[in-house]
């Protein structure tokens, strides 16, 4: 269970403001941690627990619920053998996170195609440009309400079946 | 004279970034000051067309990414869906996934041996190795019908049954792979040429490979020792024998090193598969996500409304999100998925090993000679249609 988790039990003690939720699904644990503290916490997973490698950043669009975007972020310890993932809610109306490239130089690229792809601004970024859109695209394609066909086609309506 | 910082433009057409890759590079003489690689060529919106497709519809997605190694892709994407359904896959679907996987691995690596040689000019091994990859690609055929773009795994298990004369062909490259690869070493690892453009060329230490995401043989050879097939064993892995090899220089002989033992372990491990290989079904009893054998298909009405409905509905997946990464031949490859309880992906998240070891680059290459970045980019092993996506 996730109560057990080596790092839910630490965070509990530590981070107690700032942990929202902790779960576990499939053998997976993910922790939702405000986005304030995001950063602390991720230092503190890297440093103290040796999740030393950032596996992936992205981000979730949950179009209509609030807050609207999930920062999700895969570690790995390599020391260790495992995994855990910590998800930040960043709200449209803020739509800002503070850059995880202090940490890791990874999250360099990464979070770039999440500027890209999802427009959520990365504060303190080195070098927030898009990189897999052209310069002058407008939009943020994988957003819920980018339509599939192209930016001047119907909006997303829901499933198609 | 007052130097000068030249600015060139390598690529996107350029033989040696390997597909179209850009790079931007700022000269001072012969030495690199900075890179700019510009990426996103081939983007094609993979992540989002798996938003709008049925689980079974977004896999044709996955081999075009990595087209070197359509099969990891496949294979990484069917884990996690597997993962997220909670569903288990019978022994011997996992050992010709075994088995496929490894033969994808040496498929990979001898493009990557055969094209790093050629761009530093020792173009004999590109020959021999395409001549091997060949043998490769016609099991490819034999048993999914196509060279490249494969698709021949499905969530569940396997599209259908081996050929007749697999087994056969298979051990024909168990028997004579390792010979070929002596002939590699034989023209490569004491070539003079070869170990200056590559001993002490693009050195990234362990504590900066892990700082940059890097992963994969790229990873290993800094002397990290870390392989996902051995650490986070998944598909059956856990019960192979084989080494994991670790590099000391951290610098492209080393990641040249440990990729070519890789290949050896590789043949162990179809080997081992082969031998362990028996009859059995090659798809999991889950009637409400497999298709139903071909044979009931066009024989009974009940199999073809089976067939019709996994076909247009495809099969809901219970709510929730989970990371499934394996070992590609190029690094972790993960799939991120988030299902919100209907039949297509809410999100699919690629985490592409390529991508994220490019942007080491600069740092790889930095303050060394032009002519060496092309080793780098030879050694990092990169394939634009994964970074792109």
């Amino acid at each position: 269970m996730a109560e057990n988790n080596r790092a839910v039990v630490k965070l509990k003690e530590r981070y107690a403001d700032a942990l929202l939720e902790y779960k576990e699904h499939r053998g997976e644990v993910t922790v939702i941690v405000k986005k304030e503290s995001v950063l602390e916490v991720l230092k503190f997973l890297r440093d103290d627990l040796r999740y030393n490698f950032l596996s992936d950043l992205t981000a979730v669009d949950y179009l209509g619920q609030e807050p609207r975007f999930m920062v999700v972020y895969n570690l790995l310890s390599i020391p260790n053998k495992d995994r855990i993932r910590v998800k930040a809610p960043v709200t449209e109306a803020d739509c800002s996170i503070e850059s995880a490239t202090a940490l890791w130089n990874s999250a360099n690229w990464l979070e770039r195609e999440a500027f890209d792809l999802f427009g959520i601004d990365f504060k303190n970024h080195p070098n927030l440009v898009r990189i897999l859109m052209t310069d002058d695209w407008v939009g943020h394609p994988l957003r819920k309400d980018y339509p599939l066909q192209g930016p001047d086609r119907e909006p997303y309506k829901g499933r198609l079946s | 004279m007052a130097s000068e910082i030249m600015t060139l433009n390598m690529g996107p057409q350029h033989p040696s970034t390997h597909g179209v890759l850009r790079l931007v590079v700022e000269l001072d003489g012969e030495v690199i000051q900075k890179i700019t690689p510009h990426i996103g060529y081939l983007h094609r919106g993979v992540e989002k067309l798996a938003e709008h497709r049925t689980y079974h519809q977004a896999l044709p997605l996955t081999d075009r990414m990595d087209y070197l190694a359509p099969m990891h892709n496949n294979l990484g994407y069917v884990l996690a869906v597997e993962k997220l359904l909670g569903l288990d896959v019978p022994e011997r679907a996992k050992l010709v996934r075994v088995i496929m996987a490894e033969l994808t691995r040496l498929k990979s690596h001898l493009v990557w041996i055969a094209c790093h040689a050629l761009d530093i000019g020792a173009m004999t091994v590109f020959l021999y190795a395409f001549r091997e990859r060949e043998m490769v690609m016609d099991l490819y055929e034999m048993v999914s019908g196509a060279r490249m773009t494969s698709n021949y795994f499905r969530v569940g298990g396997l599209s259908r049954e081996l050929p007749a004369g697999f087994e056969q062909k298979v051990q024909e490259i168990v028997d004579t792979f390792p010979g070929h690869f002596d002939t590699y070493e034989g023209l490569l690892t004491k070539n003079t040429i070869w170990l200056q453009r590559t001993i002490g060329n693009g050195v990234i230490s362990a504590e900066d490979a892990i700082d940059y995401g890097i992963s994969g043989p790229a990873l290993r050879g800094s002397g990290v020792d870390f392989d996902l097939r051995r650490d986070l064993p998944y598909s059956g892995y856990e019960d192979f024998d084989f080494k994991v090899p670790v590099g000391e220089n951290c610098d492209t002989f080393d990641r040249y090193k440990v990729r070519l033992v890789e290949m050896r372990e590789a043949v162990k491990i179809i080997d081992q598969a082969l031998k362990r290989l028996k009859p059995g079904p090659i798809l999991a009893d889950a009637p409400q996500v497999c298709y139903p054998p071909k044979d009931s298909v066009y024989n009974s009405i009940e199999g073809l409304i089976h067939h019709f409905k996994i076909a247009s509905e495809g099969f809901p997946v219970p709510e929730g999100e989970v990371y499934m990464a394996v070992e590609n031949p190029k690094g972790e490859l993960g799939y991120y998925i988030v299902s919100d309880g209907g039949n297509m992906p809410y999100r699919m998240r690629v985490r592409p090993p390529s991508f994220v070891n490019l942007s080491a680059i600069e740092k790889m290459a930095k303050g060394s000679m032009l002519a060496d970045l092309v080793a780098v980019i030879g050694t990092l092993d990169i394939v634009l249609g994964e970074i792109d996506r």
